[in-house]
């Protein structure tokens, strides 16, 4: 996607956009955040200015600051940060066009980005949401879904391992929904993997006859 | 670089401590000899603050969390003009523990007042359209700001008592419509009107996996050894009102239901307090 970046990916669920970009293992600077046994993990999510029906200030907002951390949470499982102390791995999401779903679709891009940086992980991550609309527990709600419906459950796991490495709730379940909903984000998540797992075999492939 | 999420260091803590609380919890106790799945005395001081509008002081074992209301006049929002609006804020003061820092609210105090937020909104804990004064013209905004004053750990659960707390607590001040076509009013913010409607109790009951227990309310001390955390938050008729994972490891499904049922009874145990408090203080 992206020449300069160690790794990059782009994603689509539907009108929602994302390129994600990885630098790194790289020195860390400033140097005092260091860590001595395992590489840090650093994460920005931004919306891009014109992601959304109104424009969006570039001033990072409560929400940005927010879901670059629950990113950088989701993500951290995965990585094997152990095996590059003392460097950082920085990892940018971009939303270019916001229809919903911009975090799991940013997650799921930024875990392609981290294979693509030939970072080892233990899985790939990928995410999805839930959302219950008029009642009804649906896959992967866009923007006008998440607006009128009750409820928005992001969700990332990591599919090999069966791991939940991120999980949010925002909106109204009972308990019995919640079990639904879980297991409807985890059969979503299976296909996504199976998409992203096939978008790297491609790129390496490609990669592969350009060398022969 | 500033403004990126980075992973955060990692506390040192001697070994035969880090062994000593693992053994511990895996025999089914907190380090202070409560069970693993209870809180610790919970005690809940109203009115901290008598120029708010509402107040309340939660401790919960050492940690301290202070939760106030003010309630200003100000425009609804052009889609909703017929609601009031809530605003959460919270700080983490640099007197609550040796790694808070002065400074604009970090990611953690932005997480938890979203949480928070999310959780009150969502649940329609405050019926918003009673926070109406003039339609289209004239409404309150309540800001609700909490400041965790002392950490020792569990600082969500106490956050989100001190919050519902403060809102139970919270008076709607005097005020007239004295033209309903220009909107003018006046206030008085001396005397009260009536309590802020609150039409249930929501809390957050925040489960800790440590090394292979689920845990309930950890001191500062047992929470940093934590892989991850979830945080659900309940209202009085259990439905799950908000979730929120935190931290740097992942969850299975079947910790995930665990999790789940268990919260749901522990809840059930922060309304009782609250309705508790809130009783004996009003009689």
């Amino acid at each position: 996607m992206l020449k300069n970046a160690d790794g990059s990916a782009y994603v689509e669920f539907g009108n929602t956009k994302v390129i994600a970009a990885v630098y790194g293992p790289r020195e860390v600077v400033p140097r005092h955040e260091e860590l001595t046994d395992r590489a840090i993990i650093r994460c920005r999510y931004r919306m891009l200015s014109f992601s959304t029906s109104d424009r969006k200030s570039p001033a990072p907002s409560r929400r940005e600051i927010e879901l670059s951390k629950v990113i950088r949470e989701a993500l951290e499982p995965a990585i094997l940060s152990h095996y590059y102390p003392r460097t950082a791995i920085d990892v940018f999401v971009e939303v270019l066009n916001a229809d919903g779903g911009t975090r799991t679709a940013g997650i799921t891009a930024a875990a392609l980005a981290v294979a693509d940086a030939g970072i080892p992980m233990v899985d790939l991550v990928a995410a999805v949401a839930v959302g219950k609309i008029d009642g009804v527990l649906v896959l992967d709600v866009n923007e006008l879904e998440d607006m009128f419906g009750e409820a928005d459950m992001p969700l990332a796991a990591m599919p090999g391992l069966n791991k939940i490495t991120m999980l949010q709730l925002n909106g109204v379940l009972t308990p019995q929904e919640f079990k639904q909903a879980l297991t409807l984000a985890m059969k979503g998540i299976k296909q996504i993997y199976e998409l992203q797992k096939e978008a790297l075999r491609r790129t390496y492939v490609e990669i592969g006859e350009q060398i022969v | 670089m500033s403004r990126l999420s980075k992973t955060p260091e990692q506390p040192i803590i001697p070994r035969i401590k880090y062994n000593t609380i693992l053994n511990v919890l895996m025999r089914g106790y907190h380090v202070d000899k409560r069970p693993i799945t209870s809180y610790r005395p919970i005690e809940i001081v109203f009115n901290v603050a008598p120029k708010a509008e509402g107040s309340a002081l939660v401790r919960l074992g050492n940690t301290q969390v202070i939760a106030g209301v003010k309630m200003e006049v100000g425009q609804p929002y052009p889609d909703t003009p017929n609601e009031g609006a809530i605003i959460v804020n919270a700080e983490y003061i640099p007197a609550a523990s040796p790694s808070f820092e002065p400074g604009p609210p970090d990611e953690n105090a932005i997480e938890l007042a979203r949480v928070i937020d999310r959780a009150i909104r969502e649940s329609k804990a405050i019926p918003l359209d009673k926070l109406c004064i003039v339609p289209g013209k004239k409404v309150w905004i309540l800001w609700l700001d909490i400041y965790v004053l002392d950490h020792d750990g569990n600082l969500v659960d106490a956050a989100m008592l001190a919050a519902m707390a403060a809102l139970s607590n919270t008076y709607i001040p005097y005020y007239e419509v004295l033209d309903p076509d220009t909107g003018a009013i006046k206030v008085d913010k001396l005397r009260k009107k009536e309590p802020l409607p609150l039409s249930k109790y929501v809390v957050i009951t925040t489960i800790y996996k440590i090394n292979h227990a689920l845990v309930i309310d950890p001191t500062a001390e047992e929470e940093s050894v934590a892989s991850y955390r979830l945080s659900v938050a309940i209202d009085e008729d259990k439905r799950i009102v908000g979730l929120q994972k935190t931290g740097l490891g992942s969850m299975t499904e079947k910790e995930i239901d665990e999790i789940i049922s268990l919260s749901l009874a522990k809840a059930d145990e922060l309304i009782g307090i609250l309705k508790s408090v809130k009783s004996q203080s009003s009689s």
